[in-house]
């Protein structure tokens, strides 16, 4: 009976967030299948740890759960994506941008054709920059809540998503570059 | 305030996640740098275009039967399948429901800062008695028969569309309280989702074009159309509780 009633809880406040869980997991392995079988593990740790629930955000409970299974499972088959050719302390928020394209960001961002070279940067995007855009811009999640996801300081995601971001839209415009030159 | 500090600030910003006093100073930092404005359009930029052309990926249908069978929950021969389904319903309505009172509670008795914690601390003491909640006093997928049942029953006539054509098929409706008043409950489903929509005379006749509202993980689109105010509550992604609006609203125009 208890059993039962802990099936129902699971089936009301977790399970309704199955396409949350595989979005999270499709972004960060890239793969539609490795994605089903991290979605499948990470809910049969959630039903075991369901228990340790109370009441908070099912949501962000799940993908906290969904982003740990992400970073075993990327650690144990591919353990390059897990290696970032960033560090973000060297590239501090408030120095000059580089990077900073020249053209005007609504501009690069508003075309159809742009549009696909936005999901094709943000694939690209390394794992814990992509990792934040995703729960934010996607997911919807507060900032502590992605805080509490990705257990990093609320400042963490904060320079993360600023960072990000950034890649992001210098990965667009060096993407449009490269088909307007034909490559 | 100076560059560093409203450069660390700008993400927050952008995604109004700052208090009025930082967002005020920041503001005014913003008038008087065209740097820091330039980096704030490049954030502002991004962000709307990943929210509304991002890929968003949606669970492949067989991959839900796989969680059933893989998940003790759905042991077989312990709940039969169609009670279950229905139980699951009821329940996962009541949450949309008791999250729609609680943030009408929220909305109308406090200060927004205020609502926030008062709602959040509504619905977490609500979750767990959500169980045991009924959902449908009439069960029926057609319009013909939920729209009658509501005369007698309400001082008014709401509209009642099924949209099963568009995915979202109508299951039933209650009635519900809600803003001091009885008010028309129409549930819908979307895969495994409840989609509440409450309907009730509006206070004044103006039309008002549909606002969203994200609270814990639930969204909230709110519209006034021809004298009626409605509420649609779900636990679904933001793009397809406006796909259910939209579609709602279109019935209503035809």
């Amino acid at each position: 009976m208890v059993e039962q009633t802990r099936s129902r809880r699971f089936e009301v406040i977790v399970l309704p967030h199955l396409d949350a869980a595989y979005n999270l997991a499709r972004w960060l392995t890239r793969s539609d299948h490795d994605a089903e079988d991290v979605v499948q593990e990470s809910f049969l740790r959630a039903y075991r740890f369901f228990d340790g629930f109370h009441g908070e955000s099912g949501r962000a409970w799940l993908l906290g759960i969904v982003r740990n299974t992400c970073y075993t499972w990327l650690h144990q088959n591919r353990k390059q994506d897990l290696l970032t050719p960033f560090d973000e302390e060297s590239h501090s928020i408030g120095s000059a941008d580089p990077d900073r394209p020249s053209n005007n960001p609504e501009a690069i961002l508003v075309r159809n054709d742009e549009l696909r070279l936005l999901n094709r940067a943000l694939t690209t995007l390394p794992l814990e920059f992509r990792e934040v855009v995703v729960l934010r811009d996607l997911e919807d999640l507060s900032y502590k809540e992605i805080a509490e996801v990705s257990a990093i300081p609320i400042g963490t995601v904060m320079s993360r998503l600023a960072r990000g971001r950034k890649m992001l839209l210098a990965c667009v415009g060096q993407l449009k570059r490269e088909s307007d030159n034909g490559v | 305030m100076e560059c560093r500090e409203a450069r660390e600030l700008l993400p927050a910003h952008v995604d109004r996640e700052l208090g009025v006093r930082e967002a005020i100073e920041i503001d005014r930092h913003l008038q008087g740098c065209p740097a820091c404005r330039a980096d704030y359009a490049d954030q502002q930029a991004v962000r709307a275009a990943v929210r509304n052309h991002g890929t968003y990926f949606t669970a492949p249908g067989h991959l839900e039967d796989r969680l059933r069978t893989a998940l003790p929950a759905s042991a077989p021969g312990r709940v039969p399948p169609g009670k279950r389904s229905w139980s699951w319903l009821n329940a996962g309505a009541a949450l949309a429901m008791v999250l729609a009172i609680a943030w009408s509670v929220g909305l109308y008795l406090t200060l927004p800062t205020t609502g926030d914690r008062l709602a959040d601390e509504v619905v977490a003491a609500h979750v767990r008695s959500l169980m045991s909640s009924h959902v449908v006093d009439v069960v029926s997928s057609s319009q013909h028969t939920v729209k009658p049942w509501f005369d007698g029953k309400l001082d008014f006539a709401p509209p009642v569309y099924d949209l099963s054509a568009d995915g979202f098929p109508l299951i039933g409706g209650r009635l519900d309280y809600l803003d001091r008043r009885p008010v028309a409950a129409l549930v819908y489903r979307y895969r495994l989702h409840t989609i509440n929509l409450f309907v009730a005379p509006a206070t004044d006749g103006r039309n008002v074009v549909p606002q969203t509202l994200s609270r814990q993980g639930y969204r909230i689109v709110s519209w006034t159309h021809a004298g009626m105010a409605f509420w649609a509550v779900s636990d679904v992604e933001s793009a397809q509780l406006n796909r259910f609006t939209d579609a709602f609203q279109e019935r209503g125009a035809s």
